[in-house]
């Protein structure tokens, strides 16, 4: 029903535009180190574990490469990511918008005549939409590279054999996969932090809990969608 | 002018206004007062949409509230100013953009047009050279003012003020209140303030309204305040033995 609200025609074109763009910075400019740094420890991880469970079997090398890739690209580049996400966004997400209702904010912008649904959730739902994706495609990038700094440096396999790795078996497929849940994920992230903080009533406790429950409620979903996604899809 | 016909408000089991059938008047300053948890809130923001009624309903000028679309409740929401009891300026704006907000959401002014108005809504509230501070730059006065240029900006035709003077001292009190008076009587526009403020209901209060339990409990102006005889009011107005002394000094003269 909120959503609903939410999408209607702006009374003001270029303020949605303006606020949008600030979303977009905070969501997307705002999360690029802390996505990149978990992002390089993933294909870091990843490479280790695998180099490990490969190890005395007849699997080529190689294959750690192509293994990094594809677990990226299809799981833990959106799906780590997006945890992470509705733990940095989507807290702050509640709680922006939670705290504007404390502060009697969107009362006066009701009484102003704005459609505060709409103004304070369409805006941070299309940054989202736009920006996590692209932070998703730069999650999987870097944890390539992760996955090649703690393999080949360390001696685990050569340069060539992580980058034959990395080329073979390709499915261009992987890659709408990761896009479809990057656009589902940030949809569910930022609606239901949207949502919690817009129906915050109470003090400081409640507004704590609000976000709290952004974050509990928009990591349960994303798995939920994850595994939809997976049995749909693969 | 504002009416209400039989307004009544509950939560859960309480009933918090129990059928309030009463006038705010255009160019006057009303005045809703009580004790605290009579309802003056609650019929405030009654008045204004932000909460419904279990029963009865609101007209603007004969228009009913509570029978208008989304939409229309939106473009009347644009002939409405209000005033928040913490004054509710966005913090991570200034000043001026605090003012402006209203003006960018609703016209197509340009932006030299925009300074125009927002600086003319500061003269009028006698503040300058505040317009790149923000808000918690500001005194609690400066940001009531504030607040009241936000509420003006679009030349309201009614203007709501949730406590205006809380939290002020008797002197800034005084300004703001003669303040709401000169704007409501330049512009010809319909007023509703609620208060407990006793200087307020004497100085400016025009009509005023006094709920007890979720009812009018009494209604008249400030001259008849002095010389009613509702124990209830005057239990009230003149709480302390000092203002009762005032009172008895005022109509011996």
């Amino acid at each position: 029903m909120m959503m609903g609200t939410a999408i209607s025609k702006p009374e003001k074109f270029s303020m949605y535009y303006k606020e949008t763009m600030r979303q977009m910075n905070d969501i997307g400019i705002g999360s690029i180190v802390i996505v990149a740094l978990i992002a390089v420890f993933i294909g870091a991880v990843t490479a280790v574990q695998f180099a490990y469970q490969l190890d005395g079997t007849l699997v080529p090398q190689y294959y750690i490469g192509y293994i990094v890739r594809d677990s990226t690209i299809i799981e833990l580049a959106p799906t780590i990511s997006c945890l992470v996400l509705a733990g940095k966004v989507g807290s702050n997400i509640a709680a922006e918008i939670g705290g504007m209702r404390q502060k009697e904010h969107i009362d006066a912008m009701e009484i102003m005549g704005v459609n505060t649904a709409s103004y304070l959730i369409m805006p941070k739902v299309i940054a989202a939409l736009v920006v996590i994706p692209m932070l998703v495609a730069m999650a999987a990038f870097i944890s390539i590279v992760g996955g090649y700094l703690s393999s080949v440096p360390t001696g685990l396999m050569s340069d060539a054999e992580y980058i034959q790795g990395v080329r073979s078996f390709f499915v261009q497929r992987n890659i709408s996969l990761m896009f479809i849940k990057a656009l589902v994920f940030a949809f569910i992230l930022t609606s239901v932090s949207c949502y919690q903080g817009f129906h915050v009533k109470g003090g400081s406790i409640e507004l704590g809990k609000a976000s709290t429950d952004a974050v509990v409620f928009s990591d349960i979903l994303i798995l939920l969608a994850d595994y939809i996604i997976a049995a749909m899809y693969t | 002018m504002i009416r209400t016909e039989n307004l009544v408000k509950t939560f859960g089991e309480q009933e918090v206004l129990k059928g309030i059938t009463t006038e705010f008047y255009k160019g006057k300053t009303n005045l809703i007062i009580g004790r605290s948890g009579a309802g003056k809130t609650v019929l405030l923001k009654l008045l204004v949409g932000l909460f419904k009624p279990s029963g009865g309903t609101v007209y603007y000028d004969d228009v009913d509230f509570y029978q208008l679309s989304k939409k229309e409740v939106r473009e009347l929401r644009m002939k409405v100013g209000m005033l928040f009891q913490a004054s509710a300026l966005f913090d991570s704006m200034t000043v001026e953009e605090n003012i402006r907000f209203p003006l960018d959401m609703f016209t197509n002014m340009t932006r030299k047009e925009k300074l125009a108005r927002v600086n003319y809504c500061l003269d009028r509230v006698n503040l300058q050279g505040v317009n790149d501070k923000f808000p918690s730059e500001t005194s609690g006065g400066m940001q009531k003012r504030v607040g009241i240029a936000r509420a003006i900006v679009l030349e309201p035709r009614y203007l709501f003020c949730d406590e205006p003077n809380s939290g002020l001292d008797p002197k800034t009190s005084i300004v703001i209140d003669e303040l709401i008076q000169s704007i409501t009587q330049e512009n010809n526009i319909t007023t509703v303030i609620n208060t407990h403020d006793m200087n307020s209901v004497m100085e400016i209060g025009e009509n005023i309204i006094l709920l007890n339990q979720g009812n009018i409990a009494w209604s008249g102006n400030k001259e008849e305040v002095l010389h009613s005889e509702n124990e209830f009011l005057q239990d009230f107005i003149f709480a302390s033995p000092f203002l009762q002394r005032l009172r008895e000094s005022a109509l011996q003269k």
